[in-house]
């Protein structure tokens, strides 16, 4: 498929490779943490601050996101023994993680503090359902709220479907083409031995699935996990003494919305989403384009997800989404593999974060599949992706993750590999 | 002293500092559709807001709108979460454009109501009558009375309206 090359790349960034992700850290991806997010938060915060070789004592700034769901900055800091010089909590789910990142990099810019770690916790499954069953569900309507909740329209996958059904009206998109990210994204997941499903997904496992909320399967949807998730960002030249090889920042796009977030169907098309306005703002503050990317880390809340965001963020033209993902191109050994880690859709749900965690490793050529380590443990990757094998892009350099939070509201961050 | 009313065995409230919404639900329990006109841009919006999208301006005019349009996109749900529509399940929520301000201010817009598809009495539509429905569909509004403030504008089928022969439906059915 032709890519586009009339992307404007050519705005000059000074930030641009100044600060790095150079740790990151995760909990395992369960159902039934039978812990608190407190601890599931220190648990990943631990993890990801022994990945980067720091210790506790070099976080001076915290940054965390959540929907009530999760435990304060406050509580983590106290009980991974960080003494902060900065922190903020805040509200929002998906498109967070790249967005806090472009704060954190502002706040050093800013001389607030030296080192910020972002983390996610997350009982989506045993407390908070992702899914919005349980407690939540069965909450008063008040306000505002009578214009979607009192219809039956509430949960991710609800609000999100006239944008999803349109699409297909628009442009012939078939439920087949869509399922083929599903698909995709189980091949990575049976090859990640941290993925809460392993099994691999035929197209026909998909459609034969049980309708959700039609045009959606069972197995359009993203599991719901319990888990948390963290990474740690600090200036590149700091970055050079620490343990891996570092992922430099190249551009980010926080955020960015369609018209009419208090109801975006009043503005159309209704089956554009955010990424055709976050394009111009992510591409030249990385000084490349969609054709420089070696991988994407498009966010699969559900299998459209990836495909609207890959379209609208120009990988392919507007419309030809399902092609794109059902062409091979973003699967492992493809041209650029889409969600590596198996994303939310089999790895485990996080709002985000595991994607950019995957994407850190990935440009670290380390991954942590299954393939043998040499005598001074470092993985000898073999590129065979077939089952249970290897998920190691070769020789890759640059990555993009596209964040959503829904049809109105994406972030975005390309990084590459440092020196 | 706050709006409140039962649906499906759901609390729907609205609190006495939201006038917007208390505008919109007291027309609709009239069963009379009112939009927001702005003052100065003279556009519609929808739903209830404290400004104008369109222009900024905070004035604003309750205005009679027809309750006519097409569907412009619809969704079925099979696998309600809400426990008041567990027993209405398949159940279709539709965005409809109001032929009123229909491509305006720009080719892409229309007011598109929110609704689910109800029979002429306002009752959930029953399976088959949820087949029969896609984009495209002509519907014309119609109310569910929830309590003295509140009723829920829903939509039908306009059996006066010349309907397309096949309305757009998900490929797989």
């Amino acid at each position: 498929m032709p890519l586009p090359a009339d992307t404007d790349v050519t705005t000059a960034k000074y930030l641009r490779d100044k600060y790095a992700i150079v740790g990151v850290g995760e909990t395992t991806f369960t159902r039934g943490s039978d812990k608190t997010t407190r601890a599931l938060g220190s648990w990943a915060m631990r993890n990801a601050i022994a990945d980067a070789g720091m210790k506790a004592s070099d976080i001076d700034g915290m940054l965390s996101y959540s929907g009530n769901d999760s435990t304060a900055s406050t509580f983590i800091a106290g009980d991974i023994g960080a003494r902060l010089n900065f922190y903020m909590d805040c509200n929002g789910g998906g498109s967070s993680t790249e967005a806090l990142i472009g704060i954190a990099i502002g706040v050093m810019e800013a001389g607030l503090c030296k080192t910020v770690a972002i983390f996610r916790a997350m009982n989506g499954f045993s407390q908070v359902r992702i899914g919005g069953t349980g407690a939540r569900s069965a909450a008063p309507v008040n306000g505002d709220m009578l214009h979607s909740r009192a219809y039956g329209w509430q949960s991710a996958g609800q609000m999100f479907a006239p944008t999803f059904m349109r699409h297909m009206y628009t442009y012939g998109t078939k439920p087949e083409q869509v399922a083929m990210v599903k698909v995709v994204h189980s091949e990575h997941a049976s090859n990640n031995p941290k993925a809460y499903y392993k099994k691999r997904y035929t197209v026909d496992d998909v459609l034969n699935s049980r309708i959700i909320c039609k045009p959606l399967h069972l197995l359009d949807c993203c599991v719901e996990t319990d888990n948390a998730t963290a990474i740690i960002i600090t200036k590149a030249d700091r970055a050079r003494d620490l343990r891996h090889t570092p992922a430099l920042i190249r551009g980010i796009v926080g955020r960015c919305s369609k018209p009419r977030m208090d109801m975006h169907y009043q503005t159309g098309p209704i089956d554009r989403v955010g990424g055709y306005y976050a394009k111009n703002i992510l591409w030249p503050n990385a000084g490349v384009g969609p054709e420089d990317i070696d991988a994407t880390g498009a966010y699969d809340a559900f299998t459209f997800t990836s495909m609207l965001q890959l379209e609208d963020y120009g990988f392919c033209k507007k419309g030809e989404g399902g092609e794109y993902v059902s062409s091979g191109i973003t699967r492992l050994g493809g041209r650029r593999p889409n969600n590596t880690s198996g994303g939310h859709l089999c790895e485990g749900y996080t709002h985000g974060m595991n994607m950019v965690i995957e994407n850190v490793r990935q440009l670290r050529h380390d991954v942590d599949d299954s393939c043998p380590c040499d005598a001074h443990g470092k993985r000898q990757h073999t590129y065979d992706y077939r089952e249970g094998g290897c998920r190691q892009v070769k020789n890759i350099e640059v990555t993009a993750n596209l964040g959503w939070a829904n049809p109105m509201t994406t972030s975005a961050m390309v990084m590459r590999r440092g020196a | 002293m706050t709006t409140r009313g039962d649906y499906l065995g759901m609390a729907l409230s609205i609190d006495d500092l939201d006038g917007e919404n208390l505008a919109y639900f007291k027309h609709c329990a009239a069963h009379q559709f009112h939009l927001q006109k702005c003052d100065d841009c003279s556009l519609l919006r929808y739903p209830p807001t404290t400004g104008c999208p369109w222009c900024s301006s905070p004035n604003a005019t309750w205005t009679p709108v027809e309750g006519k349009g097409e569907v412009h996109s619809y969704e079925e749900v099979h696998h309600a979460i809400q426990p008041a529509f567990k027993a209405v399940a398949p159940y279709l929520v539709l965005l409809v454009d109001l032929d009123t301000q229909k491509g305006q201010p720009s080719e892409h817009e229309a007011l598109r109501v929110v609704g689910n598809l109800v029979t002429p009495d306002g009752k959930f539509a029953p399976p088959d009558l949820v087949k029969k429905v896609g984009i495209g569909s002509r519907l014309r509004m119609v109310f569910s009375d929830v309590s003295e403030g509140i009723s829920l504008p829903q939509w039908t089928i306009d059996e006066t309206a010349t309907q397309p022969a096949k309305p757009w439906r998900y490929p797989q059915e």
